[in-house]
């Protein structure tokens, strides 16, 4: 795939970062034609932090207060502020679901007004717990401009983004769902798209089954990612499970994101997958948000984890 | 005694299914009241599947520090609740006789019935 880099159709290098700066804790993966590479750090004083970066956040619960994280508020605000101090602003950021605890408006509002300290576009999808009552209307107004906007998708700087939904309808018994119409408008979406076109796929629970016993999985993802098959570069971006997992598949990328309000367990570590507690002073260490740069050279991003500790 | 007490519960817990179940023609029964509720607790409910004659009254308890809901999953059912938090609880009246399927419809792995006789 990596030849496709060189095709007259391939992602303009011009509009991509010359090189890349990263500040704090975390592992820098970069990717090519779909196999990861560990770099080692940059030394910021060496980078030229111009370029495209985005950051996603995931699960900040907001409203929560249980023993596990009694300020959720406080830490999605640390969240943010670390957004804030990057040495390189990033072009947006993506919410990748359980923005709220329990689909309340004041929790919404909290939420957004917390992101109002970003100066920049955000883009949304929901978590199960943004849904609940009303399938998302309520969400999809508040976040999305519209109940009718639920999947959507947006170009920015050569790559091509799209939000996935998987938590409307759910079945008994299944896990996370897409469902046909879904799957029709992303076949759509994807149509006629050039292979040499990196994707970035962001929904909220994993679109590979992680864990059944937990139902950490999306049934119909399988379908989903049959339509990104002929694309070198794709990367699946999810949060539900508040913790970092990475995957490998083909073409296909997965990564797991933390929460800013509190971690789970591993998979078959405990009893449930609720929410871990941890010791007060080992919170932050466990709370984080992901910037995920494009580097020129590399059809595939760079993804670093950075915690709040 | 505390521990005596909820083992108790638990034993009674326990007992009411087979019990029930078998209870074909017990009429109405002296309500009981253990038999009537099921815990949330670790993403599942317990008991998962329940017996109960036809007027029962059943309440669930939420003991899970997230939120679940109590969702029927056939058409014309008699269960949905609003998200339980931790510590809600919901309840409703089951009088017409029949097997109903129920899950939270936050996590959907998470199922249950009822039967009613």
């Amino acid at each position: 795939m990596q030849s496709n880099d060189d095709s007259p159709k391939g992602m303009n290098r011009r509009q991509l970062l010359k090189c890349a700066a990263w500040a704090g804790a975390g592992v820098v993966w970069v990717m090519d034609g779909g196999v990861p590479r560990a770099l080692k750090f940059m030394n910021t004083a060496d980078a030229k932090t111009t370029g495209f970066s985005f950051v996603q956040v995931s699960d900040s619960h907001i409203g929560f207060s249980k023993d596990a994280n009694p300020d959720s508020t406080g830490t999605f605000k640390a969240a943010i502020e670390r957004v804030n101090a990057l040495p390189q602003k990033p072009s947006f950021l993506l919410h990748t679901g359980d923005v709220s605890h329990l689909s309340k408006m004041e929790e919404f509002d909290t939420a957004k007004e917390i992101l109002s300290a970003y100066r920049g576009d955000v883009h949304y999808v929901p978590g199960e717990h943004d849904t609940i009552g009303d399938n998302g209307a309520a969400f999809f107004e508040r976040f999305n401009g519209t109940p009718a906007r639920k999947w959507y998708s947006f170009d920015a700087n050569g790559v091509h983004f799209v939000a996935l939904v998987n938590v409307l309808d759910l079945q008994a018994g299944g896990f996370g769902k897409l469902g046909t119409e879904q799957l029709e408008w992303l076949e759509k979406d994807l149509h006629g798209r050039p292979s040499s076109t990196p994707l970035v796929l962001f929904t909220h629970m994993p679109l590979w089954t992680v864990y059944p016993q937990w139902g950490w999985g999306t049934d119909d993802a399988t379908q989903a990612l049959a339509y990104t098959r002929k694309f070198g570069s794709v990367t699946v971006l999810n949060g539900h499970i508040h913790q970092v997992l990475q995957k490998v598949e083909g073409n296909v990328n997965f990564y797991s994101a933390l929460s800013t309000a509190f971690p789970q367990p591993a998979p078959g570590t405990a009893p449930s997958p609720g929410p871990m507690k941890v010791p007060a002073d080992k919170l932050r260490s466990v709370l984080g948000i992901r910037d995920v740069t494009y580097t020129p050279g590399h059809k595939s991003p760079g993804v670093v984890e950075q915690t709040l500790a | 005694m505390h521990v005596s007490k909820y083992f108790a519960v638990a034993l009674l817990t326990m007992a009411a299914l087979p019990f029930m179940s078998s209870a074909d023609n017990a009429g109405p029964m002296p309500t009981a009241e253990k038999g009537t509720q099921i815990k949330i607790g670790n993403f599942t409910f317990v008991p998962a599947t329940l017996e109960v004659p036809a007027g029962t009254h059943i309440t669930w308890i939420n003991e899970d520090d997230v939120p679940h809901t109590v969702v029927g999953t056939d058409p014309g059912t008699p269960i949905k609740s609003p998200a339980l938090d931790t510590d809600d609880r919901y309840a409703t009246d089951f009088t017409k006789p029949g097997t109903y399927k129920y899950f939270c419809s936050l996590h959907p792995h998470m199922t249950g019935t009822i039967v009613v006789k």
